[in-house]
């Protein structure tokens, strides 16, 4: 169990930073996406690998219990995740639209404006 | 007390979905429902800055759970001072984005600009990491919003880096806060400072690799080296108004660090306490250099004054770094200075740049009033650089006699004094292009539509930053007394973690 865990954590991760090295938007967008899967997996991992037992304490008393914290947490890191990764898609999206060129690095646009008026293609 | 704590959250939080709901084609309702909502914020960090001047420290308790099972919002004199800055700075930033229209130019400005004041006065309140780490969220997100305003091509690409890095820099905070759940089991920041002691040899070495995880988050977004490379980009294409508000923001990241690095991880926790002073140190240094050449290289005015606040947050971060007394009460000083002095630099920048075909620093005929602009951009590029009348000489003549410890002086004194004169080199070299040179090109055929000159309410809040730098020097002793209460207050641990784990009940 643990070492399927945290397998996938250091692939994922692994997988994401490559990606977020690319050039083009996509990859990176991709590259996000994996990222916040693996911290997602991790932040479970966080509190403690326990399997089939419930996340409350017993009224039994000697029960043993898995932590509920860690799985509020990773209720809101998805949530945000989420919800940042639909931005990013928007934000890539207008910018590819403008720039027609889904490169992620900047012009050098003082060399153009130096040169030239507005660093138009 | 009662409920007063929890406002400066709640009223933006219900009034951007107003604007951004009911007052979406109305640009008149939604300028005056922002304003008055930011004035009201104004109104209430100073009721709030009159309780926590007495010194104690107040515990709001979400949903009335004691301390480590709920979240609490915290007012020490700490974050009552960093409300108060966001709410000045917000007033002011948005009279200058009305006046000169910039709010106009695309849609929900006012409706982002109250979500961005939302999650920076939560950030400052929050006793708990991970609320922490939802409210940077939810300024970041609402930034995100506000760096693309207006839109245009420069601007959208910049955006994208700036969304891409500051994702990248979530995804490792949450690493940091799985980090430090797993051996502590707490993130409350009081209770980590009771459970960080008490771990076994073992566990501490995971929690020293959390701290510094936080610490490169925080870094991140306080622009220091290595992970400073996104502000100068970010700053230089956002809308002059937002960039001016984003004078705040960096901060946060400094205020990160100054909280849950002095009360966490701090002084007198073994395990920990030498961490953040030894990574800032260098870190901060490097940071004062690449500010001071970037403001000596910078092709275009607004690259300049971004280049500026890198530097100055190299002075601020150093300032940290010492994790003493002195050096806090004096870093404080100076974050109060070069927030407004970046903010007055960017706003004046918007002026000039707005009556010129474009911002790069090179001579082009004279616009309207050059006079005007010419005497605001020095006033405040004086205020940036550290000479004196106003408050940056005393801002850093505070870091630099903190600094003064004979193993660190040969270091601080020179990074900051050298910093401080490529500093002036570099704005001398942009306002005599800028203002003096233009005057000697020859004068163009006349333009069709010439630049019409600016009206009393464009040119006010600029004027209300310089002479709040101003006021801050002439008002510098009952200012730096209330900073040495707030630095003492920072650095009394055990009277932070008594008030907030407290069991009686409170409000």
């Amino acid at each position: 169990m643990e070492i399927i865990v945290a397998s996938s954590v250091g692939v994922l991760t692994a997988g994401g930073v490559y990606l977020i090295l690319r050039l083009r938007t996509f990859p990176v967008i991709l590259g996000l996406a994996l990222l916040s899967y693996a911290v997602n997996v991790f932040l479970f991992a966080s509190g403690r690998l326990a399997i089939n037992m419930s996340p409350i304490l017993s009224k039994y008393g000697d029960a043993t219990y898995t932590d509920p914290l860690p799985q509020a947490l990773v209720l809101t890191a998805i949530v945000i995740s989420f919800g940042m990764t639909a931005v990013l898609v928007m934000i890539a999206l207008g910018a590819f639209l403008e720039a027609e060129d889904d490169r992620i690095d900047l012009d050098l646009v003082g060399e153009d404006d130096i040169n030239g008026e507005d660093a138009g293609k | 007390m009662m409920h007063w704590i929890i406002l400066p959250v709640v009223l933006p939080a219900l009034l951007a979905p107003l604007i951004a709901f009911v007052m979406r084609y109305d640009i008149v309702l939604a300028r005056t429902a922002s304003m008055v909502g930011s004035i009201g914020l104004l109104v209430i960090s100073i009721v709030l800055i009159n309780f926590a001047a007495g010194g104690e420290t107040f515990v709001y308790r979400l949903g009335d759970w004691p301390a480590p099972f709920g979240i609490v919002l915290v007012l020490d004199r700490l974050s009552a001072l960093m409300v108060f800055l966001t709410s000045l700075l917000a007033v002011i930033v948005l009279i200058h984005a009305i006046a000169t229209g910039w709010d106009a130019r695309g849609r929900h400005f006012h409706a982002l600009f109250q979500f961005q004041l939302m999650g920076i006065c939560g950030a400052f309140l929050t006793g708990d990491v991970f609320n922490m780490f939802v409210f940077f969220e939810v300024l970041l997100i609402a930034s995100y919003g506000l760096m693309i305003h207006a839109g245009g091509r420069q601007r959208i690409q910049a955006g994208l880096q700036y969304v891409v890095m500051n994702l990248a820099g979530s995804t490792l905070f949450l690493f940091a806060l799985g980090t430090l759940y797993a051996s502590t089991g707490t993130l409350n920041i009081a209770d980590l400072a009771v459970r960080i002691p008490e771990l076994p040899e073992g566990e501490a070495a995971l929690v020293r690799i959390a701290v510094m995880l936080l610490l490169i988050v925080f870094a991140v977004k306080a622009a220091l080296f290595p992970v400073q490379f996104w502000l100068p980009n970010t700053y230089a294409n956002a809308p002059a108004p937002v960039a001016a508000l984003f004078a705040i923001m960096t901060k946060v990241g400094a205020y990160a660090i100054l909280r849950v690095h002095t009360i966490s991880f701090g002084p007198g926790i073994e395990a920990t306490q030498d961490i953040a002073g030894m990574l800032l140190f260098p870190a901060a240094l490097v940071t004062i250099a690449i500010g001071a050449f970037g403001v000596l290289g910078a092709r275009r005015l607004m690259s300049l004054i971004s280049f500026s606040v890198v530097g100055s947050m190299g002075t601020l971060l150093l300032a940290v770094s010492s994790f003493s007394q002195t050096a806090t009460s004096a870093a404080l000083y100076y974050l109060v200075h070069s927030t407004f002095a970046a903010a007055s630099l960017f706003l004046v920048a918007d002026l000039v740049v707005s009556r010129r075909a474009s911002d790069s620093l090179t001579p082009k005929s004279p616009t309207v009033q050059n006079g005007l602009y010419a005497a605001l951009f020095f006033a405040a590029a004086i205020a940036m650089a550290g000479m004196p009348p106003l408050s940056g000489f005393l801002g850093k003549l505070l870091v630099l006699d903190a600094l003064r410890d004979p193993d660190i002086i040969g270091w601080t004194w020179s990074a900051i004094l050298i910093g401080s004169l490529l500093t002036i080199v570099g704005f001398a070299r942009a306002g005599s292009i800028l203002f003096w040179k233009s005057t000697a090109t020859e004068p163009q055929e006349t333009d069709p539509n010439p630049p019409h000159p600016a009206t009393a309410w464009e040119v006010a809040p600029t004027m209300a930053t310089i002479s709040l730098l101003a006021l801050l020097a002439v008002f510098a002793g009952p200012a730096s007394g209330y900073l040495e209460a707030t630095s003492a207050q920072l650095f009394d641990r055990d009277g932070y973690v008594s008030a907030v784990l407290s069991a009686e009940g409170g409000e």
